[in-house]
């Protein structure tokens, strides 16, 4: 057997390159009782293109640890990032990294 | 209880008649938070629309002036993507087609969240053991209720992810 094909595995953090000069800004997304692990995997998927292996261990972190980064790179994009969480439900903010 | 199953291209659904009433009132009593009712101290509000800067007032008030419309009109559209998909009263079949199913399942949690403000509900809570609990107190309460409804959407929510996704991403 072989594994199911994915769509356009992203194996780094989401960097947005210019901004890496300066210190980046980085969007937290902080654990919940209410959100099922199974969505807030797929909302990573959907909204950063994050394969299925890469969005899950990062919803297990928010799980585990309360809370984990999952984008990173210049202001602006981080404070789009965390409102298009909000519309999914997901409890999202902006840090400096 | 209902689950939403794909067929072809649409993730489809037969609901009972209490179920059609009771996602209606769920979705109403969303569109009543972020309408008449919206209020800024509400701790559902706080939850739908969460400080972007935890420890910073200034720059989630900035943040907030300039995301805050947006973000409610969508929540608005997609609770009313719900009450648009569904029979008026009665039973019936519902079929959504992706962007419609995708609208109900954020629609689904934005409901979930706000029970689970109004329930507080924590990490700690095994929601059948509170529903045991409630239910010993006394089967009509409000609570009650809230608990059932909660577990429902959260099933509901759960098919229709699976339905969405299909088979390509199963273990």
């Amino acid at each position: 057997m072989t594994a199911a094909p994915q769509t356009v595995p992203v194996d780094k953090p989401d960097i947005d390159e210019a901004s890496e000069f300066a210190r980046p800004w980085v969007t937290i997304v902080h654990n919940d009782p209410v959100n099922l692990m199974s969505y807030v995997t797929w909302v990573f998927q959907q909204l950063f293109g994050y394969s299925r292996d890469k969005a899950e261990l990062l919803m297990l972190d928010v799980h585990q640890k309360g809370r984990a980064v999952v984008s990173a790179g210049a202001r602006e994009r981080m404070e789009h990032d965390a409102s298009r969480l909000h519309t999914y439900g997901l409890w999202a903010t902006v840090d400096r990294q | 209880m209902t689950i939403f199953r794909r067929v072809g291209a649409e993730c489809v659904a037969d609901f009972r008649e209490d179920e059609v009433r009771v996602l209606r009132k769920v979705a109403e009593e969303v569109v009543g938070l972020l309408t008449d009712g919206f209020d800024r101290e509400d701790p559902v509000v706080e939850r739908l629309f969460p400080d972007v800067y935890p420890e910073d007032v200034k720059n989630s008030a900035e943040f907030r002036r300039f995301t805050e419309g947006d973000l409610k009109t969508a929540k608005i559209d997609q609770a009313g993507a719900v009450l648009a998909g569904l029979p008026e009263a009665g039973k019936g079949e519902v079929r959504l087609d992706r962007e419609s199913a995708e609208a109900w399942l954020r629609a689904i949690n934005d409901a979930r969240l706000a029970l689970g403000i109004r329930l507080e509900l924590t990490d700690d809570t095994v929601v059948e053991y509170e529903l045991e609990e409630a239910l010993e107190q006394d089967a009509g309460s409000a609570r009650v209720f809230q608990l059932s409804v909660y577990s429902y959407l959260g099933y509901l929510q759960e098919s229709l992810l699976e339905a969405i996704i299909g088979a390509e991403f199963r273990r």
